[in-house]
This record gives structure tokens, C-alpha cells and sequence, in this order.
């Protein structure tokens, strides 16, 4: 394939607004499925969490799942948007074998929530709103794996395997309106959008929301308005973006893609494109019109689901902090600048922030191991920090440093220890036999040591030059292969020369 | 001591008694009906599937239970019952009379037939039927059509043929059917028996197998009223897994049905004929018998009053809409990805090439038929033409319906314009066919209940004639009473029922005489 054509990202913007609109899956974290009393826990051995219904067997029938409606009130309530006195759901007819019955059952024109907007903040501190169109419930498909290609995808293979497993897992999925005026923000706004839903749906409960499992996953459209033109552009739709730098990356990748066809003459193709993370590129997927007909019509096989008034307040009564507000307060309450604080949310990171200090650590602490180490190991790994550790490790890593067990740079063994899957950082330590040593006798014969081979510099001390004693400690914490606390080092080394 | 000829031809009300006195087992009982399905089912074909083992094991552990005094087997412990092909069954194979479901045993019952084994009832086997319930006269069932017991050259009416014959055939006492515009009330009608379409949601579709969701109801098919009733009562009530099962609780139908036999039953009772089903244009005896069946009625007390009901003339347009247009959905699962038929093309294929000539080998015709008019009937662009008025016309039935209610009691009408047909006279006429549910449908358009039941048969060719009474949305106990006093008048008239004048049937083997 031949590297495509891309526009400079400052330059396609000159000549094109960009128009963005975003779809987001949320998997709900119900016990059992959307329309079936089987486990709603996706993995383990291919189709065992199943029931009649999930595999579409004759004469079997849907029955709403009360949770998953809770859930979806919730969700719509802390959207903002109006929760509908009666909505239902419909037949989305279309033939594809992950899809046991043929159609999949979805609300359409009378979604559970409509009409609202978020609030998300860019890196700057801007506040953008975001408006959303509806939020509606809907069951998820089985997996397919194709087998015989070289690829994985369908193209070449001989066979493909059906695991019903996530077949009718509870879905929300969150359309928004087109979005207009994100400009050369619309990367970042992307990434800030997805982050804020995650911030939403980890706060009420109703989601493991990791993208990287595809509990939360996002279809971002795009298209390109020529500057003064008036005129909307073709959109493409770009999945697979299972991370927060990904949505970001495709969005900006878009851009340039389609300003620079685009400005050749060329015109889009509508359709799904396919984002890879290892080239970040995306590729042509199904083409997708507007007229693909999908034959909706209302499943009689359901009822309207119509939530009591009483139901939606005692729901609304129990909304968790909007996301804003917490970061307002848990800005506060930590005591960290504009910058740091900015730094912590710009990372998607929060959460584990707010956990981590929750669990008992300090919170600059925490800030420094969360935006610092992990996040670089994370970057290196082309991952979110958050699926490397947990909060619990991480506050567990800081005490131990704290006590006085690990030296900042011992601890960081400790975590790829962690990172490895070797255990807690307790049991990396004991493994790895990487605590400090805090044995006073062992220190002073390294100690005694390393003055014997540099004779003057007790004299040095003695005359008050006390940076000389720099050089013996770097000779003893080398000897202790780092594990020893400088600072208890330089006390001794002082101690001796008096 | 009884002889198997008196066992089959007892009422199930009657041969629960005998069974509770312990004067018959019911393995004696079940063995008479599987004799009996042996000397005339070759002929009638009623029955896919006949489970002689299992249900003389199952026999045999009610005698036992009997016999250790359980105080919990109920009513209808040990009578022998058929169910239609259309029902899930764990243990025999559920085809729905189609060649895509050949020889496939579901992993659960449905519910109708879980409870059927809880009142430790004895399944004898699966009925015949249309495919997939398409059809009026069970010649569209892809193992051959079944046969009428009152003249083996005519249908027995569809789709539930095979439970009709099989119970008017006397083998078995009474059936489990479905009924999506007319399939149990209309082989009531053309084989002398009786049939009654529950209110919908009043029994579960669990396990049933789905022809049109909205329009899909189990119901009863027996000899008597009574029998019917018995059945329902145990059929019915919620069921959890079917969202639009109501949660009311019933009152007893077998109740009802008893009510209608004390004196005094119809006095005051307001029958509404409705104007465009009054019998006018069909069969002449079929007019004849309901014309006198009314008189009947009103000599017996209750008030015939005329009705207008000025939609019902669209239902069967509205009707051939809503049903292939869920059909079209609900049939979209047969694609031998995970059950039944596989069909794989010469030199293998994509997955879409195997659905495809799956559903092209596994389908039939009228299957093939509905599934094009019901897709096309969706489409966008046509569906608020198509789909969307016939919903339309849907709500003015009801609207209908509720105006009708509220100046009568029931309403009456033929239950189908013409008695039984001969086999092959209609099958290449879709609209003929379609017309014979002309006076059912609308109950079904606006799920409210409706009861067949034999008024005698046409002076012209000496067959069965049918009478359908509908009721309110829950007041199924009411048809009961009502079908159960003209029954009683009708019985006094004839000296006994309608199917003890029907033609003795050759019996095939020396089966059954002991």
C-alpha cells in the first residue's frame, strides 16, 4: 500500500473546518445480559455464557434487563439530557453470523435519552460543550475470528469462529450532534470528549469503561467544510480507536488524509475507516451510505420501556459529582498548581490519581509516579498507564518509599517488577531482594571502605568542605548496588569525620 | 372394565375422572391413543412425530404416583395430549413443519410444554402443520399435508391442521395449537372440534416458535368446551420470560365453561353480530347454520344485536402486511450458522453464499413468499405506506373492537366462510387461501380472544360447520360459558357430539382392540 498523500495539519486547517461527531459504546457492567439471564462476562472458554436467547434459538424471547435500564437513566441523566417517559426498542435487520438472530435489538427513533450536552475541558483550561443528540440502549454481538488469513481479518481466511459470549452484552451508546467550531482543537477535543464519558460512566459505576478491552469503544466522524464554502463535507467514520491517544491520532490523521485529497480535486468516499494503531493510519472499511437499509421497525417481542418519575429522581438524587466539579474540588483539596493539575487531567490519569492518594498516598507523590514513570513506560508501550498498574499498587509503591524501604530509584525496579506481573510491590521487593539496605554496620564498612581509597576527603569535611563527602557516597551507594538511602549515607559519612 | 374404543372417544374432562377413580391407568389410556394414532394416522397424518416410549414411561410413572397416593398431581394428571410441531420440546424433534428445522431438538421446553409436564399431562407427539404457521389448510407443511377425518380428499384447515385432526380423529383427547390469524379456530371449524385463541399475552410464547410476535398466541383445540378450558387453565398465566405475557392472575376457565351449562346461562347476555362478518356471501351452509345458531342463542336468553364494525374489512390487507413483515425478521435466524439445515454450495462458499442456499433449499414456497413481501413491505421508502398503515389500520380495529364492547357482551361471527376445501383446490391460489381467515384475523389484529366451536354440519356437502365468538382483552372466561351453553343446546338437539356423526375411518392395522 502506498503511504498516502497527507496534508500539514496547520495548513489543512487554513483551508477546511473541520466537522466532527462521535458515536460512543459503553459496555455496562451489569451481572447479567441486556435480554438474558446469562453472565454478562465477556472471555473464557467461546460460548459458555449463554443462553437460548443469546444464541437466537427458536421460539426464545428478549426480556429487558432492569439493571441495564437503571444504568442507562444514570448515564442519561448525568448527560443532561431528558430521559423519555416511554421509549422502545427496535429490529436492526442485517445479516451477519456474530449476530445470532439476524437482527439486533436497538432503540431507534424513541432512544431512552435525548437532548443534552457535556462540558470538557482542553489542555489550555478552555471549556467546550459538547452537544449530545441521544443515548440509547442496545445489546452487543458475538466475535468472529478468522482463521486461514494471514491478517486476522476476514480477507483470505478459510473459516471463521463464532464466539456468542459478548452476544447481547448491555450496550449505551452516546451519539452526539455534529460538532462544529472544535477548529485545530478537534484532535485534542476528541480525546477530551472519550475522557470525559469514561470520567462519567467510571463515576456512576456502570462500566469497567477500559477501552483497551473495548468496554468503551468510539466511532469518530469527520468531515472537511471548504473555508467560506457553507457546504458540509462527505464524513468517513473511523474505528477501532482503542486508546485516548489513538482518538486523537485518527482525528488528526483524518484531517490531513481528506485535506489533501481534498485540495487534488479528489472527493471522500463515505465509509468506515479502520484505524491501526502500529502505522497510525487508517484504512478504507465498508462503504457506508445513508441509505443502507436496516428494514427498523418496533420489536414486538417488547414492551415501551416507560421508568416511573420516581424512578428518574431517585436516580438523578444519586448522580456522583459532575466530572468538572470534582476536578474543581479534587484540585483543592491536593493543593497542585494550575500546571500540575492540568498535567494530571491532560493525561487521562485522574482517576488513577484520585484513587492512588484514596488508597493512602500522598498526593504529589502520587502525581510524580503517575505522570512520571508510568506514564513514560506506558507511552513507550503504546498503552493507557492505567491498564500497566493500579492505583492500590501504585499507593503501595509510595508508601514503601515513604518508610524508607525503597530509594526513589529502587522503587522504580519495583514497578516494572509490577509492570512484569512478578506480584505487589511487597512481593517484588522480597523477590528481587531490592530493599534498602538500613543496616548501619553493613553502610559504615562500605563507608570505611570507600574513605580508605580516598584518604583526604575526611580532612576536606573536617575543613568544612562537606560536598566533599558527595564523592564517598556515590562510591558507597554503588558498592550497595543502590540499594541504601543517600541521605542516611551522608549522615555516617559526616558522623566519621567528626 | 373399559375397551380402547370408549378411551379414545372420552372427553379429557371425563377421562381425568376415570383416571382419578383409578377405574383406568393412563398407561391403558395412553395406549389406546398411541393404537389408535397407529390404525389411522397413515391415512390422516396428523402427527410429525409420535413419542410412543416416552409417553407410556411417563403413563406409567403417573399410575405409580397414583398409586403412592400424591396429593399433588393435578386435574389432567395421565391424560394423553398432542402438541403442535410449532412448540419447543426437549425431547422430541420441534420443525416447525419446516425442511430447515428437520430433525432438530431444542434444548428447553417451551413454557406451555414445561407446564404440561408439571400437571403431568402425557405428550403423545408432535402435530403436522403449515410451515412456520404459514397456511390454511396444512398442505404448506413440508411433510406432506394432512388429511380431513370427515373426508380424507379435504383439508383439515391450517395451520394447525394436524392438531385438529389428530384431536377429531380421535387420536388424542385434546392438542396445544397456535393461532397467528385464525390456525387454531379454522381447523376447529372445518373438523367439528373446538379451538379457542387466548387473549394476548393471557398464555406464554416461550418456546414458541415465532411466526408474528404481535400476533402469536398458544391456545387449545379439543372435542368440548370443557376440555378446552381444562387446558387453558393449565397453559395459561405469567410467564417471566415473555415481556408481553400479561401478570394478571385468571380465573378459572373450567369454571366458566361449567357456568355455561347451569340453566339460565345466556339470560341477559348481549351478542353482538357484526355487520361486515354476518355470513352474508358465504358458503350457504355455512350462513344457514349460523343463522339458525343465533336463534338458538336468543331462545336460550341472550339479546342478538347487530354491530358495526366498518375497519374489519381492511384486516385481512393490514393482517398480510404486519404478519410477513415480522415474519420476514423473525425467520432471519434460520441461516445454519447454529441450528438446523446447512446447505453448502457446490465448491464451498462465503458464509453469505451458505445462508443463501440454506434458506433457498430449507424454505418453502409460501415461506419464500411471505419473506419477500414482509421484507419489501419494510423497506425504507415504503415502509409508512405499507408497514405503517397497517398498523394504522390496526389501531381503528381495536378502536372498532372497544365500540362494539361497549354495547355487547360478545361478538359473533361464522368461523370461516366455507367449509373444509379439498386438498390442492386452493394451493396455487395465495389470495383464495388468504380469505378463509377473513372472520378470524381482526381478534388477532387486536389481541383480543376468540373461541371456535361446531354448530353443525352444511346441508351441501354434510361437512362441519364452525361459529367463533370473541370477547373483550381478558375476558377469555366468558367465551367459555358462552361456547359451553350453545354446546349444551346443540348436543341436546344432535343427542350427543357433532364428531359422533363423523365417517369411521379405515383402520390400518389390528391395533387397539383389546
Amino acid at each position: 500500500m502506498a503511504k498516502p498523500e497527507l496534508m500539514d495539519f496547520d495548513k489543512a486547517l487554513e483551508l477546511y473546518e473541520p466537522v466532527l461527531g462521535f458515536e460512543v459504546h459503553v459496555e455496562l457492567n451489569t451481572a447479567t445480559k441486556m435480554f438474558s439471564d446469562a453472565p454478562n462476562f465477556f472471555g473464557g472458554e467461546p460460548n459458555t455464557n449463554i443462553t437460548p436467547v443469546d444464541l437466537g434459538l427458536p421460539g426464545s424471547l428478549p426480556v429487558v434487563n432492569e439493571q441495564a435500564v437503571r444504568y442507562s437513566i444514570s448515564l442519561g441523566l448525568a448527560l443532561g439530557c431528558s430521559i423519555a417517559e416511554s421509549s422502545r426498542f427496535a429490529r436492526k435487520n442485517y445479516f451477519y453470523p456474530d449476530l445470532a438472530k439476524n437482527y439486533q435489538i436497538s432503540q431507534y427513533d424513541e432512544p431512552i435519552a435525548y437532548r443534552g450536552s457535556v462540558d470538557v475541558e482542553l489542555e489550555d483550561g478552555r471549556s467546550f460543550t459538547i452537544p449530545i443528540e441521544r443515548a440509547h440502549m442496545e445489546e452487543d454481538a458475538g466475535k468472529l475470528t478468522h482463521v486461514g488469513g494471514s491478517t486476522g481479518r476476514i480477507q483470505g481466511a478459510e473459516y471463521s469462529l463464532v464466539d456468542y459470549n459478548r452476544a447481547g452484552v448491555p450496550l449505551v451508546e452516546i451519539v452526539t450532534d455534529i460538532i462544529y467550531g472544535a477548529e485545530k482543537d478537534a484532535p485534542e477535543l476528541a480525546k477530551a470528549y472519550v475522557s470525559t464519558i469514561r470520567d462519567i460512566v467510571i463515576a456512576l459505576g456502570i462500566s469497567d469503561a477500559r477501552m483497551e478491552r473495548g468496554n468503551l469503544r468510539c466511532d469518530a466522524n469527520i468531515s472537511l467544510s471548504p473555508r467560506g464554502s457553507g457546504i458540509l463535507g462527505t464524513r468517513t467514520e473511523t474505528k477501532n480507536v482503542n486508546s485516548l491517544r489513538s482518538v486523537e491520532r485518527a482525528i488528526r490523521y483524518e484531517i490531513q488524509r481528506q485535506a489533501a485529497i481534498l485540495s487534488a480535486g479528489g472527493t471522500i468516499t463515505q465509509e468506515t475507516r479502520h484505524w491501526h494503531e502500529d502505522t497510525g493510519r487508517t484504512s478504507a472499511g465498508r462503504p457506508k451510505s445513508d441509505a443502507d437499509d436496516y428494514r427498523y421497525f418496533p420489536e414486538p417481542d417488547l414492551l415501551p420501556v416507560q421508568p416511573s418519575a420516581e424512578l428518574i429522581e431517585e436516580l438523578r438524587a444519586a448522580l456522583p459529582e459532575a466530572p468538572a466539579l470534582r476536578r474543581r474540588r479534587l484540585k483543592g483539596e491536593w493543593g497542585f498548581t494550575d500546571l500540575e493539575f492540568r498535567d494530571v487531567v491532560n493525561s487521562g490519569l485522574l482517576n488513577e490519581l484520585a484513587e492512588t492518594v484514596a488508597a493512602g498516598a500522598a498526593p504529589q507523590a502520587a502525581r510524580k509516579w503517575w505522570t512520571g514513570e508510568i506514564a513514560r513506560l506506558a507511552n513507550a508501550a503504546g498503552v493507557d498507564s492505567s491498564s500497566l498498574v493500579t492505583p492500590q499498587q501504585v499507593a503501595e509503591l509510595i508508601e514503601l518509599v515513604e518508610a524508607g524501604t525503597l530509594t526513589d530509584r529502587l522503587a522504580r525496579q519495583v514497578l516494572e517488577g509490577v509492570i512484569a506481573g512478578e506480584g505487589s510491590p511487597a512481593e517484588v521487593v522480597e523477590k528481587r531482594g531490592l530493599a534498602v539496605v538500613s543496616d548501619d554496620t553493613a553502610l559504615l564498612a562500605a563507608i570505611d571502605e570507600a574513605l580508605a581509597a580516598q584518604p583526604d576527603v575526611l580532612a576536606k569535611i573536617r575543613d568544612g568542605k562537606v560536598q566533599a563527602a558527595g564523592a564517598v557516597i556515590g562510591a558507597v551507594m554503588k558498592a550497595m548496588r543502590g540499594q541504601a538511602d543517600a541521605a542516611r549515607v551522608r549522615e555516617l559519612v559526616l558522623e566519621r569525620a567528626q | 372394565m373399559s375397551t380402547a374404543n370408549d378411551l379414545i372417544h372420552l372427553p379429557a374432562a371425563d377421562l381425568a375422572e376415570r383416571l382419578a377413580s383409578g377405574d383406568v391407568s393412563s398407561v391403558e389410556a395412553t395406549q389406546a391413543h398411541l393404537d389408535r394414532i397407529e390404525a389411522v394416522d397413515g391415512d390422516v397424518h396428523a402427527y410429525l412425530h409420535v413419542a410412543a416410549d416416552a409417553a407410556l414411561e411417563r403413563a406409567a410413572e403417573v399410575d405409580r404416583l397414583r398409586a403412592e397416593g400424591d396429593a399433588g398431581l393435578g386435574p389432567l394428571a395421565g391424560v394423553p395430549v398432542a402438541i403442535k410441531d410449532v412448540l419447543c420440546t426437549l425431547d422430541m424433534p420441534s420443525t416447525a413443519g419446516s425442511r430447515i428445522l428437520e430433525g432438530w431438538v431444542p434444548p428447553y421446553d417451551a413454557t406451555v410444554v414445561r407446564k404440561l409436564r408439571e400437571a403431568h399431562l402425557i405428550p403423545l407427539g408432535k402435530t403436522n402443520m403449515d410451515e412456520f404457521a404459514m397456511g390454511s389448510s396444512t398442505e404448506h407443511s413440508a411433510y406432506g399435508p394432512t388429511r380431513n377425518p370427515w373426508d380424507l380428499d379435504r383439508i383439515p384447515g391450517g395451520s394447525g391442521g394436524g392438531s385438529a385432526a389428530a384431536v377429531a380423529a380421535f387420536e388424542a383427547p385434546f392438542a396445544l395449537g397456535s393461532d397467528t390469524g385464525g390456525s387454531i379456530r379454522q381447523p376447529a371449524a372445518v373438523t367439528g372440534s373446538v379451538g379457542v385463541k387466548p387473549t394476548y399475552g393471557g398464555v406464554s410464547r416461550y418456546g414458541a416458535i415465532a411466526l408474528a410476535s404481535s400476533l402469536d398466541q398458544v391456545g387449545p383445540v379439543s372435542r368440548t368446551v370443557l376440555d378446552s378450558a381444562l387446558l387453558h387453565d393449565v397453559i395459561g398465566g405469567h410467564d417471566p420470560r415473555d415481556s408481553t405475557s400479561i401478570p394478571d392472575t385468571w380465573p378459572s376457565m373450567a369454571d366458566a365453561a361449567r357456568a355455561g351449562r347451569r340453566e339460565g346461562a345466556l339470560d341477559g347476555m348481549r351478542i353482538g353480530v357484526v355487520k361486515q362478518l354476518n355470513g352474508e356471501g358465504f358458503q350457504a351452509g355455512v350462513t344457514q347454520r349460523f343463522t339458525e345458531a343465533l336463534t338458538m342463542l336468543e331462545g336460550a336468553g341472550a339479546e342478538i344485536v347487530e354491530v358495526d364494525a366498518p375497519h374489519f374489512e381492511y384486516a385481512i390487507a393490514a393482517y398480510y402486511l404486519i404478519l410477513p413483515a415480522e415474519a420476514s425478521s423473525n425467520l432471519a435466524k434460520f441461516d445454519s450458522v447454529r441450528f438446523g439445515l446447512r446447505v453448502n454450495p457446490a465448491g464451498g462458499g462465503t458464509v453469505e453464499q451458505v445462508m443463501a442456499a440454506t434458506r433457498e433449499a430449507g424454505f418453502g414456497p409460501e415461506v419464500k413468499r411471505r419473506i419477500i413481501l414482509g421484507t419489501y413491505a419494510l423497506s425504507a421508502g415504503y415502509y409508512d405506506a405499507y408497514y405503517g398503515s397497517a398498523q394504522k389500520v390496526r389501531t381503528l380495529i381495536q378502536r372498532d373492537f372497544d365500540a362494539a364492547f361497549g354495547r355487547v357482551d360478545v361478538l359473533v361471527t361464522p368461523s370461516a366462510p366455507t367449509t373444509a376445501f379439498r386438498l390442492g383446490e386452493k394451493l396455487d391460489d395465495p389470495m383464495a387461501m388468504y380469505l378463509n381467515d377473513l372472520t378470524t384475523i381482526p381478534a388477532n389484529l387486536a389481541g383480543v380472544p376468540g373461541i371456535g366451536l361446531p354448530i353443525g354440519l352444511a346441508p351441501e356437502d354434510g361437512l362441519p360447520v364452525g361459529i367463533q365468538f370473541m370477547a373483550p382483552a381478558r375476558a377469555d372466561a366468558r367465551l367459555y360459558t358462552v361456547g359451553a351453553a350453545l354446546e349444551g343446546i346443540l348436543e341436546d338437539r344432535w343427542g350427543g357430539p357433532l364428531l359422533s356423526q363423523a365417517p369411521e375411518l379405515a383402520v390400518a392395522t389390528a391395533g387397539g382392540t383389546n
